[in-house]
């Protein structure tokens, strides 16, 4: 973006806060624009009046993303990368998180290969309120037989809708894949030194985006993405390779920053999203346990450090898991609040028998318990404690979760213990030191739950309701 | 051919089919490109003409071709060749990679260096470890090729002086000294190649067994024989106890140069930083994801305790992936650019109590909690990998010392981080063969 005041947007607006955005004024829409919450087309006047044409246009390319945007598949599987405008995501956010694809080959059976497929796209985890999935599949190209590859490429799109990765050197393979795939605009990998004529040919012919692939050669990388862009080709992925191992690892991190940093700075052609491939860990590694281990480590390392796209190949939970987790580290937007307002939350349908649990006001704390409540059917009051957003453990330590400002909870809420039949207040497991102290200052019963949320159902069944 | 084209109009004709405008070169109209580049073409000048003079020719045959003239023929007698494929529409060859050279600055903002630190004293410097460890000195972000890191990441591994309550795969590698701190403390360092030792005294809290400060202080000296490593010296994290748990153990260390975990706002730092400076010790500064409150702590620490700079490392807390990880890692990382760039109250070295990541349940948990998860597998494999993933993240945030607890973690984390740092060979591999890698 190569503005970043709302007043400097504010000059290609109408001015007229005429209020068709949802906005209150133009200043108000000027900062969306900025924070990259709206887009220019969400000012109604701005596309419809011709008057307005030439300061769209303007308004449209200055606020266009430092690091171009490439869309891979199509439809509602459609996964953008690219498009980010910060080096550090608290200066602004990172966007279009890093799209993981797994890999398929074409020497597999296809049993297996429906299976594996199946996983990938099947794989789910609920994380705060939604669920963490896989995006892609990465067809290779191991017999190195164009026929092969296209009956397997088909395969792949008979039994999902998850865009792919086309990964092939030969051009005639790429060719075979394209002519069964290319209304579903896969990603094809990739073109290199060799071969990168009869690459951009496929792309130019069946308007696919491409990637270049230049291992520890930026200069070379580089020409090849503004030849492409030059020629038209402008859907344009980046690898400068990724070695796994020993220098070559410090060598691929460095190549990564200083491939975005340019691009960030201004240098409009090495300013594309860039790919990692995890997957050659599994060349240095023989056991499945190390590879997998070293596959997410540096998956890990590339997903902090501005990898658009990925791929990979273990599909082993323990590798999947924290890939997922990671993503949505570094994609969450730091803008967002970290706490929930603080209250007694009603969960399910609970009664004047149904128990009265504390936790903390950290949105993530809150929402864990509440989806392991909620999820298990169990009705409940879960009172969120003002601790300044800080999780159970560390705010009973730094003094942020006291019988106080329990105390305070619940008064504030407006809750009247009683109005349940037991009076019983259940503390979290890792708060099991404040029982003493919260019993006196509310003059309630306290209970000790589990000190994980997790298990509150199982505790319940057995603790719950209280023995008199 | 009936038709006669008119040179007059091509510049027309050219602007319909889109051709970018020519700088430098027009077209007469005797066909001559007349080039006036100035003094001598220099080879991209020169380069780039000839791709715009190939452009007009292609432009000009496809005229040519509109107008039915059998140009391809013409094309390949002419370059002493055969059409290499059926024209397809739209995916003309382009000729040659443009030439051009990647360029990126270093940062020039990052002018400030880190602090370093010194924990552990030799017999040269009055105290009986073997070695020393040196956190801090860096001038950039970890690992970045804007300047070198003086120092590699360490890893300091938790002996706790009574048995806890811990992770089954955590548990299983400490069985047999878990009721003994030294030698708990021996085989962390000589099993598990841990740099240094954290020896926690929990059991002092007065809500644990209130184990008075001068027992607790035992606990340290046996620690101290056991080990030649440098040491950190834990609280059990009582405000109200842990300074008077913490003067014993400076007093006992003395010499020794430990680091003191920790001062924080919510205790009396005063107490814990005085520990510290009279027996020429280090001491943690812990605040809880808040960067204000860390520089209010270490201002605290500088100008009313008078700690000097090279006896602070900051613990800015770290939540576990999955568990506030974004924050940890921002926090950190906002604080090292501060650093970086002159925040003279944040140019400290970090430490993260990677343990944490313990916490999370995916590190423990046998099954998801939750019907509608994919299975999680077996958490032998689960709980070590998010213990190390927590470190990592954090190490790429600027974080320099590693409280850990699982020895395969310690020892991929050690693996992981000296790779970046530059320590470690490894067989080269021809990546370029990965598409058709039987895995």
């Amino acid at each position: 973006m190569k503005i970043n005041s709302p007043l400097e947007a504010y000059k290609f607006l109408p001015g007229t806060n005429c209020g068709q955005c949802g906005e209150t004024s133009c200043m108000a829409f000027a900062s969306h624009l900025i924070d990259r919450s709206l887009q220019a087309t969400d000012c109604i006047p701005l596309i419809e009046e011709k008057k307005y044409k030439k300061k769209y246009d303007e308004l449209v390319t200055l606020l266009a993303p430092e690091i171009r945007e490439v869309v891979i598949g199509v439809g509602d599987n459609a996964i953008s990368i690219g498009g980010d405008d910060v080096l550090h995501r608290h200066k602004l956010t990172f966007f279009n998180k890093t799209a993981l694809a797994y890999d398929v080959w074409d020497t597999m059976e296809e049993a297996d290969l429906v299976e594996r497929v199946n996983k990938i796209q099947d794989f789910k985890k609920f994380y705060v309120g939604d669920y963490l999935t896989l995006d892609m599949i990465a067809v290779r190209s191991v017999s190195n037989d164009p026929e092969k590859f296209a009956a397997t490429v088909k395969k792949v799109m008979e039994t999902t809708d998850f865009p792919m990765v086309l990964c092939s050197f030969e051009p005639a393979v790429l060719r075979a894949g394209l002519e069964v795939a290319a209304e579903k605009r896969p990603l094809l990998y990739a073109a290199n030194k060799d071969n990168w004529q009869e690459v951009a040919a496929l792309a130019q012919e069946f308007n696919v985006p491409v990637t270049v692939f230049a291992p520890n050669d930026l200069d070379l990388l580089k020409s090849m993405a503004k030849t492409f862009a030059d020629n038209g080709i402008e859907d344009v992925v980046l690898d400068p390779g990724t070695f796994p191992t020993g220098k070559g690892l410090k060598t691929t991190l460095n190549n990564f920053l200083k491939i975005r940093r340019a691009g960030i700075n201004g240098d409009r052609d090495i300013a594309f999203p860039i790919m990692a491939v995890p997957f050659t860990a599994w060349m240095a590694h023989d056991d499945e346990v190390s590879a997998s281990y070293w596959e997410t480590v540096v998956a890990s390392i590339f997903t902090i450090k501005y990898g658009d796209i990925m791929i990979m190949h273990s599909i082993e939970p323990y590798a999947l898991m924290p890939q997922l987790h990671i993503r949505d580290t570094m994609y969450t937007d730091p803008r967002k609040p970290v706490t929930v307002d603080p209250a007694v939350y009603e969960i399910g349908s609970p009664t004047a028998d149904s128990p009265l649990l504390v936790t903390t006001n950290f949105a993530l704390t809150y929402y864990t318990v509440e989806s392991d409540l909620s999820s298990n059917g169990v009705d409940c009051y879960l009172t969120a404690i003002d601790t300044d957003g800080i999780g159970v453990e560390a705010a009973v330590a730094g003094g942020q979760l006291t019988a106080a400002k329990i105390k305070k909870g619940l008064d504030d809420a407006g809750f009247d213990m009683e109005k349940l039949t037991h009076k019983v207040i259940v503390l979290p497991g890792l708060a099991a030191r404040l029982q003493g102290d919260v019993e006196d200052e509310t003059g309630a019963g306290v209970m000790i739950g589990p000190a994980d949320s997790g298990r509150l159902p199982g505790w319940m069944e057995l603790n719950w309701p209280p023995q008199k | 051919m009936s038709n006669k084209m008119k040179l007059s109009g091509l510049t027309d004709i050219l602007k319909d089919l889109d051709v970018q405008s020519l700088e430098g070169v027009t077209i007469e109209g005797d066909i001559e490109l007349d080039i006036s580049g100035g003094g001598g073409l220099n080879p991209a000048m020169a380069y780039a003409l000839g791709h715009e003079a190939a452009q007009i020719s292609m432009h000009v045959a496809n005229i040519a071709r509109m107008l039915g003239y059998p140009v391809d023929q013409l094309f390949a007698s002419a370059m002493g060749g055969v059409p290499q494929q059926a024209p397809v529409a739209g995916a003309s060859r382009i000729p040659e990679l443009l030439p051009t050279k990647f360029d990126v600055s270093k940062m020039s903002e990052w002018a400030t260096p880190i602090q370093e630190v010194t924990l552990g004293a030799t017999s040269a410097d009055g105290g009986s470890r073997k070695n020393t460890v040196t956190l801090g000195g860096e001038n950039a972000l970890p690992y970045y090729f804007d300047a070198e890191m003086p120092h590699r990441n360490y890893v300091t591994m938790d002996v706790f002086d009574m048995p806890i309550g811990m992770a089954k795969s955590v548990k299983e590698n400490y069985g047999d000294v878990i009721n003994d701190p030294a030698d708990w403390a021996k085989k962390v360092v000589k099993d598990f190649n841990a740099d240094m030792v954290t020896i926690h005294l929990v059991s002092t809290d007065p809500l644990i067994n209130d184990t008075p400060a001068r027992e607790a202080a035992k606990v340290v000296e046996d620690v101290l024989q056991a080990v030649k490593v440098p040491i950190v010296i834990g609280g059990s994290g009582n405000p109200k106890k842990d300074p008077e748990v913490l003067e014993r153990a400076a007093e006992v260390a003395e010499g020794e140069r430990v680091l003191l975990a920790s001062a924080s706002l919510n205790l009396d730092y005063e107490r814990v930083a005085k520990a510290a400076t009279d027996h020429g010790h280090a001491v943690l500064s812990w605040t809880q994801l808040e960067i204000n409150a860390q520089k209010e702590l270490n201002r605290k620490l500088m100008k009313q305790c008078n700690v000097p700079r090279d006896s602070i490392v900051m613990d800015p807390t770290t939540a576990a992936l999955g568990y506030g990880l974004d924050y940890a890692y921002t926090n950190m990382e906002r604080i090292r650019l501060a650093g970086l760039m002159g925040d003279d109250e944040l140019t400290f070295p970090m430490s993260s109590g990677t343990t944490n990541a313990w916490g999370a349940r995916e590190s423990w948990m046998k099954e998801s909690p939750l019907k509608q998860d994919s299975d999680w597998g077996p958490r032998e494999y689960r709980g070590p990998i998010w213990e190390i993933i927590t470190g990592l993240t954090l190490s790429l945030a600027g974080n320099d010392m590693f409280m850990m607890m699982h020895p395969t973690s310690v020892q991929v984390l050690k693996e992981i981080t000296q790779t970046l740092y530059g320590s470690i060979e490894a067989e080269e591999i021809d990546i370029t063969k990965w598409i058709g890698a039987e895995v």
